[in-house]
């Protein structure tokens, strides 16, 4: 654990992200207490400027409290993004590991199916989801996991094509081992840094998805969110710019720190990197 | 007068810090003359293939470097000169083959067009000669077909023609030197003999000075002039190849040559007549599936066994013998049900194992164990020692706290640390993870015990060592085994009855003093033949004997 917190903290940016993903968190926990109240609340003047009638980024067309929205947005965010993501990874290891490990027509079929839902245009095809099963904070994660998945299926798929043909996979053969306890115990915690990567990775993507869908007034409508803010306030943007520009910045802020702490789980955990340390 | 070609003085490589040992190599002195042979000898980690990469300026700059001494070729220091310099002198003057011809060839090109690529950087020649010469080249070396090989992808081509592809690519502009780094270690003893008389061959028409890298002893004996043994980047001798390899003075090359297995086959147990396993008639055909819905064309299929039949006798060692591709892996999965035969019968104690059902099969998995070839490869990297070892009384239903109590006796039984139970197996070397292998096997007290190629990936003073272990085991457990190898040395040492392999068939069987003495196949005549070195063994056995008692006690 020491070994990779230090390989880790080789890559300067990515405790950059790290740092700044925690402030992010923090942020989201303490939103009760720095604005102990509803976001969605008319809280003062329309419209009015950061720093003026008591708004530090200012109030949006209705006089909503944007930091406000901002701190309890990020709640929303961080929570779809990491919901969505495990939903997501789970639903990609039990086909990739079923299609990989047995191989052969089981691998045909999940594979095809796979790849119709590979093939449609992610986004839109959430929107569709959304759309069909009624705007919420559930229906969400859904559209969100299902179009995130094929890409974890494919790699648990490849890894466990490579690791089933291992002799260490042969031998438990031998030893007269259950598949699921060889899936489970053998293969799996040996393909686990890909998977914390590119899972780390999608948390980033579904934050991003959660907002361009509340953007277009598909998110929860009861629920503050970061894309939600940029659409109600697009259509000020030269008048009162700041009303989107700062839930910009946080979507921003949040998936690029993400990135990097996923490329810096890459470094860590790639052992051929490590290797030429 | 033979000139001198290349002359290392004090060579000293340092390694980065924080390696396992500050040098790479220590104070080497080495010359080589036109038209000799050098061979440089040495087990894995002795720094031997670090001394070529030097020669031919190919250290991984900057963390492994030159720190002292010189590398003088034809007046000229190495380790000094220019980039664009070493550029020259590599391919032209000083070329290099490596050991797997498959990597070291651009799978993207052409064979043609690969060798294109030396005369247009080197020489100034017109396309129609450079092509003239790459087929005069390739046909040099040996190869069937040139035109036909100019054309071919390295993908299209066996282990043998690659490495003659990679030898006239590294003869193309006639070199003074040729580095040869392990060539023939991936290749099978028949393709090995005669790549090595290609390149005694070549080197007789060009006058190359030849440094050969090796680990075989055998093969040393049958082409060096001179050798060098390194241990730990440190040259321990060196000398003329008679007196080295029938004289050797250095502990460490007495301890090496020793531990070459002999030819000589061991004298037979006498075999029980009681038949533990029978292999009777099995097929095993690869290939020949189709895509979803039966679409696409069927695709190419091999006969991996065809019609195999053999016994395997009460407390006897039954070697299964054959080159790459022979079927003799194949043979091992089938009995071991990691593959499903087509037809056939393999039968332990009247029942026919080869048609169960997986559950059926589970309890007939403690009679019947494996050990496995690669010991990187064969033991899961995220569990610790002991529980590898406990898994299988594990899952064959032996409660934990039994399991673990086994697993820490086999540690001892094949001669580990009691510690090593909590640790993982990276933190092992390839001859310990062997014996945590073997361990592994042994947790189910099996009656049948299979052996993989359990020694190739070794170096061979380990070689000796579990190959020992394995036969204390199999008296102490009184176990019959079947062991596959390549190396007919490893088996005259080994097995009591042996069992050739060639395309999937089984083309003699017999005893193995038998068939050392009077080989009726053809087969199995060219490979006795081919073994590396078989004159020298049974001169300087003799010899030998006196010393291998020696180092074992």
């Amino acid at each position: 654990m020491r070994d990779f917190w230090n390989r880790y903290k080789r890559n300067r940016s990515a405790v950059f992200g790290l740092v700044v993903i925690f402030l992010v968190i923090l942020m989201a926990a303490t939103a009760d207490l720095l604005y102990a109240f509803d976001p969605f609340r008319l809280a003062g003047k329309p419209l009015s400027s950061p720093g003026t009638n008591g708004f530090l980024l200012g109030s949006d067309s209705l006089g909503r409290d944007v930091a406000a929205g901002i701190v309890h947005g990020a709640k929303t965010s961080l929570l779809i993004g990491l919901v969505a993501t495990l939903v997501a990874v789970f639903i990609g290891i039990l086909f990739g590991a079923l299609a990989g490990y047995y191989g052969g027509q089981i691998d045909n079929i999940l594979m095809r199916v796979t790849e119709v839902f590979q093939t449609i245009p992610s986004f839109i095809f959430a929107i569709l989801l959304v759309a069909i099963l009624k705007p919420s904070i559930y229906s969400v994660v859904i559209a969100i996991s299902v179009v995130s998945w094929p890409g974890v299926a494919r790699l648990v798929r490849g890894e466990f094509l490579s690791l089933k043909n291992r002799e260490f996979v042969q031998a438990c053969h031998t030893l007269g081992m259950s598949d699921l306890r060889i899936m489970l115990r053998e293969i799996l915690p040996n393909c686990l840094s890909p998977i914390i990567v590119i899972g780390s990775l999608m948390i980033a993507t579904a934050i991003l998805i959660e907002s361009g869908l509340s953007f277009l007034g598909l998110g929860d409508p009861n629920i503050m969110s970061w894309g939600f803010q940029i659409g109600a306030g697009r259509t000020m943007l030269r008048s009162a710019w700041w009303v989107c520009t700062f839930p910009g910045v946080a979507i921003l802020i949040t998936v690029l720190a993400i990135n990097l702490v996923g490329e810096g789980l890459n470094d860590a955990l790639n052992p051929r990197l490590r290797e030429r340390n | 007068m033979k000139q001198k070609l290349l002359d290392i003085a004090d060579l000293y490589i340092e390694l980065p810090k924080g390696a396992d040992r500050q040098y790479a190599i220590q104070k080497v002195n080495l010359e080589l003359k036109q038209g000799e042979t050098l061979c440089v000898v040495g087990e894995s980690g002795s720094g031997k293939s670090l001394t070529a990469r030097a020669i031919m300026g190919l250290l991984p700059q900057p963390h492994v470097r030159v720190s002292n001494g010189e590398i003088i070729f034809n007046s000229e220091d190495i380790t000094k000169v220019s980039y664009e310099r070493l550029r020259e002198l590599r391919g032209s003057e000083i070329s290099m083959i490596f050991q797997e011809p498959m990597t070291a060839l651009n799978p993207v090109m052409s064979i043609g067009s690969q060798i294109d690529e030396i005369f247009r950087y080197h020489v100034d020649m017109s396309k129609a000669d450079r092509q003239k010469r790459a087929v005069e080249l390739l046909d040099d070396v040996n190869l069937p077909n040139p035109e036909q090989i100019m054309r071919a992808y390295p993908h299209e081509l066996s282990g043998g023609q690659r490495q003659r592809a990679m030898i006239a690519m590294a003869l193309a502009l006639k070199p003074q030197i040729l580095i040869a780094d392990e060539p023939t270690t991936a290749l099978d003893v028949t393709t090995q003999a005669q790549i090595l008389k290609l390149i005694k061959d070549m080197q007789k028409v060009y006058n190359t000075g030849v440094l050969f890298i090796t680990h075989d002893f055998g093969v040393v004996a049958d082409i060096a002039d001179r050798v060098m043994v390194m241990q730990h980047g440190i040259v321990v001798e060196s000398g003329p190849v008679k007196q080295v390899l029938n004289n050797p003075k250095h502990p460490y090359t007495k301890a090496l040559i020793s531990a070459v297995p002999s030819l000589s086959p061991r004298k037979a147990k006498t075999i029980s007549k009681e038949k533990v396993l029978e292999v009777q008639n099995v097929c095993k055909t690869f290939g020949g599936g189709r895509g979803l819905f039966g679409f696409g064309r069927p695709s190419r299929q091999v006969e991996a066994l065809k019609d195999v039949t053999l016994d395997l006798y009460n407390g006897e060692t039954l070697g299964v013998v054959g080159e790459s591709g022979s079927g003799k892996s194949t043979l091992a999965r089938c009995i071991i049900r990691l593959m499903d035969t087509d037809s056939g019968a393999i039968t332990i104690e009247g029942t026919q194992i080869n048609m169960l059902k997986r559950k059926a099969m589970r309890a007939w998995r403690n009679k019947i164990q494996m050990v496995f070839q690669d010991p990187f490869a064969s033991l899961n990297p995220r569990i610790k020692v002991g529980d590898i070892i406990a898994q299988g009384p594990i899952t064959q239903g032996i409660n934990r706290e039994e399991a673990i109590k086994r697993a820490r006796e086999l540690i001892s039984i094949v001669g580990l640390d009691d510690k090593s139970f909590d640790r993982y197996p990276h933190e092992f070397s390839g001859g310990q993870r062997q014996r945590i292998g073997i361990a592994r096997s042994l947790a189910l007290k099996p009656e049948i015990l299979i052996a993989d190629e359990p020694v190739s990936a070794l170096d061979v003073s380990i070689q000796s060592q579990i190959l020992d272990l394995l036969d204390d085991i199999r008296e102490q457990m009184k176990l019959s085994m079947i062991f596959i190898t390549h190396d007919l040395r490893v088996a005259a040492q080994v097995c009591d009855r042996m069992a050739v392999m060639q395309y999937g068939e089984v083309v003699e069987i017999g005893k193995t003093k038998d068939i050392f003495a009077k080989p009726q196949h053809p087969y199995t005549i060219d490979l006795l033949s081919a073994v590396p070195g078989k004159d020298w063994k049974s001169s300087a056995s003799k010899k030998l004997t006196k010393t291998k008692t020696k180092s074992k006690s």
